[in-house]
């Protein structure tokens, strides 16, 4: 089981994120995240998949999206020439004792505090996924209250396009 | 023609026109009452065949389509009558058939809030449709049902459902005809890998060709004769394949698999290379894939990347349009000579006829499935058209029935639906104006025999083969076999006299019992000016042989019933 990055630029249009949502479901495929925007052009949205799987599924995933006749374009990101980023609002436990922690191990991170309460901190980070889970892993002993994450965007380097 | 403003149910009317369309099949309701109007305003230019229930209307568009390759057109309104589309449009999916689909639905306004009669068919038939289309604005009305059209026919074919609601039909815009769509552009193979399969056919000694519903079409199956000879190789066919090629062609074994016959399955299992042409390899035509054809090479032919890899990993996938694959691998390779291969292959064909008649000469019952075949194919003409039900009726009709020409079969293969069988042949009947047989069991005849009344009403000549055995006959095969003799609601018992129900919907029906009745009143059936019914009796252990048990492979086959009982 390998884990692959697949971007799909889609037709902007009602119901096309149903259409790819619902492919997955009925192929089986068990995603583990997908996010959607419109792209520079409105007509368009991009699509980015990331999953585990065989090369099997890595295939068929990407044979079955190319049929969908709202998909314009889909393309298996090369993950070494890949820059991936996610976002993650989390929000702890505000307390004289764990407060400087989070401060401490937000700076490092490089993420902000970005809203500030008695009781609460949230805090903003980006980064790859991996960086991410590390975050996640540091504030969980301080107290996790909630948390949001974006799931993948991706872009190849230098000037490969899907 | 210049621009003219109209309704968009009117829109849908002309459209359809403009697309060649002369024939759809449907039933009216509330949200597509402005859609019915124009059809009667139309009728001269249109003709609407109405269907006793929206399933049968969809399975008659499903068996038009089948028989000319042509768009099969089904209209229904919103909530049930869209709900009652389903199943025809999944077997259509699943067979690979071209269809467009239009549903009225309640008002724009009213969507969302769980109107009388309102269903998210749209969503509903997402997974069963190559593409489906909600339109809300009429503007865009014409451009859709066009694009319909083309995604429909093109490619791999399948069905496309448009969801019309009612103020979009309602609604006016300017409309111009603009001629039937082409197809859309299919790919061609690569140079690399037509080369990489024509090295493969040089170097095998024993090839066979293997078709299915893919191939089905006009144009191809010359190109697949002059490459059996050409490489000296044989052809089978799956399921779906069945009728693309003439029975007759002593390079053509028939079909292959869970039913299949007993040459082509063998000659499949001892072939050094596996040709597929538009077949997706499926679990029925296989048996265990982790088995299947281990020492061979595959070549796949198709014109839906998706399918190459998908059940089976292939040596060489050739994507794209199958003609052209296919003239330029004829053209490429070396003729060929496998005499070893011929005898084989000969050898086989005698063991299967062995055993054929080893099983018939043990038959006890008087009206044999194989007697009955006999007849029809004696019957028959080269244009008659056969279609079936499932069940056990409909596998001895793949086996037994001598086809002549192409599309000359309408039966559910991949979703394997009980009821379609009478739908399809009205709609085959209508499409192709030939005589059409419907080969059927009582359990499947059971399911939509309301259609019987649309066959009266068109007075449609379809010869109603009814292989009556009071059993659900192939489950009950499998509880045989499988699991002992546990025959849990199988056993149907019931009273219908389907001469009498033939006489109560206005048309002639017999019971017959022999081969003798049987031969005489098929031959009154294929020569009276409308529908006619045969209530043939036949005996409820009849097996479907040889069987290649589920999950098992060739090795497995069960070829006799003696054998099946150890």
């Amino acid at each position: 089981m390998k884990r692959f990055v697949i971007a799909a630029l889609v037709e902007n249009k009602y119901g096309v994120l149903t259409r790819v949502s619902g492919l997955f479901m009925r192929k089986g495929f068990n995603i583990d995240s997908l996010t959607v925007g419109e792209t520079d052009n409105p007509e368009f949205s991009r699509i980015t998949v990331t999953l585990k799987g065989d090369d099997y599924a890595r295939e068929q995933l990407i044979n079955q999206l190319k049929k969908l006749h709202n998909v314009k374009n889909v393309k298996l990101l090369d993950e070494e020439q890949t820059v991936e980023r996610e976002l993650m609002l989390v929000k702890v436990k505000n307390s004289p004792e764990n407060r400087s922690e989070v401060m401490a191990a937000s700076e490092i991170y490089r993420a902000k505090v970005i809203d500030y309460n008695p009781e609460t901190l949230c805090v903003e980070v980006t980064g790859e996924p991996s960086k991410i889970n590390a975050f996640i892993n540091v504030m969980q002993p301080l107290g996790i209250i909630e948390l949001c994450r974006t799931g993948v965007v991706a872009l190849e380097r230098g000037r490969s396009i899907v | 023609m210049n621009s003219e403003k109209m309704t968009g149910a009117r829109i849908v009317i002309e459209t359809l026109i403009e697309q060649g369309v002369t024939d759809v099949f449907g039933y009216p309701g509330g949200q597509v009452l402005n859609i019915y109007d124009e059809l009667y305003k139309a009728s001269d230019r249109l003709n609407h065949y109405l269907a006793a229930h929206e399933q049968g209307a969809s399975h008659a568009a499903d068996g038009y389509s089948r028989v000319t390759g042509k768009v099969g057109v089904v209209i229904a309104t919103s909530g049930p009558g869209a709900t009652n589309l389903v199943t025809g449009i999944a077997t259509a999916m699943l067979d690979s058939i071209p269809m467009v689909a239009i549903t009225g639905n309640v008002p724009t306004t009213l969507i969302g809030k769980d109107s009388f009669q309102e269903i998210n068919i749209t969503g509903i038939t997402l997974p069963i449709t190559k593409h489906n289309y909600f339109v809300s604005d009429v503007t865009e009305l014409a451009d859709t049902i066009r694009e319909a059209f083309q995604i429909a026919k093109s490619g791999r074919p399948g069905p496309v459902l448009i969801d019309i609601p009612k103020d979009v039909q309602i609604a006016q815009c300017e409309f111009e005809s603009k001629g039937v769509v082409p197809f859309a552009e299919q790919g061609k193979a690569s140079e690399s890998d037509i080369d990489r399969a024509v090295e493969l056919i040089n170097k095998a000694k024993r090839p066979y060709i293997y078709i299915g519903g893919g191939a089905a079409g006009e144009g191809m199956t010359n190109d697949i004769k002059a490459l059996a000879e050409k490489i000296d190789g044989y052809i089978g066919c799956t399921f779906m394949g069945l009728s693309a090629l003439p029975n007759s062609y002593d390079r053509f074994l028939g079909m292959q698999g869970m039913h299949g016959k007993y040459a082509s399955s063998m000659a499949n299992k001892e072939a050094d290379l596996i040709i597929g042409v538009g077949v997706r390899f499926s679990d029925r035509a296989t048996g265990n894939t982790a088995k299947y054809c281990k020492n061979a090479k595959i070549i796949q032919l198709d014109t839906d990347l998706s399918e190459i890899n998908k059940n089976i990993k292939v040596d060489v996938g050739i994507i794209g349009d199958i003609v052209d694959s296919l003239s330029r691998i004829l053209k490429k390779c070396e003729k060929q000579s496998h005499p070893e291969w011929n005898d084989e292959v000969n050898a086989l064909k005698a063991k299967g006829k062995e055993i054929s008649d080893k099983n018939e000469a043990a038959d006890e019952y008087a009206l044999t499935p194989k007697k009955m075949f006999d007849i029809i194919n004696a019957v028959k003409d080269e244009n008659t058209v056969i279609a079936t039900d499932v069940g056990q009726h409909q596998m001895w009709a793949a086996q037994y029935t001598d086809f002549e020409r192409t599309r000359r079969f309408a039966s559910s293969g991949g979703l394997g639906t009980m009821g379609y069988g009478l739908g399809a042949a009205i709609g085959a009947q209508i499409a192709s104006g030939d005589r059409t047989v419907l080969i059927t069991g009582d359990g499947s005849f059971g399911m939509n025999l309301n259609e019987l009344a649309t066959a009266v009403t068109y007075n449609t000549p379809v010869a109603i083969v009814i292989m009556d055995n009071g059993v659900l006959g192939m489950v009950r095969q499998w509880q045989t076999l499988f699991y002992g003799k546990r025959y849990s609601n199988t056993v149907l018992g019931r009273k219908t006299d389907f001469v009498k129900l033939a006489d109560a919907f206005g048309l002639p029906g017999e019971l017959v019992a022999t081969p003798e009745e049987f031969e005489a009143a098929f031959k009154r059936a294929m020569t009276h000016n409308g529908p006619y019914l045969i209530d043939a009796v036949i005996g409820k252990d009849e097996f479907v042989l040889p069987m290649l048990p589920p999950g098992g492979s060739i090795e497995d086959m069960i070829t006799s019933k003696e054998e099946a009982s150890k």
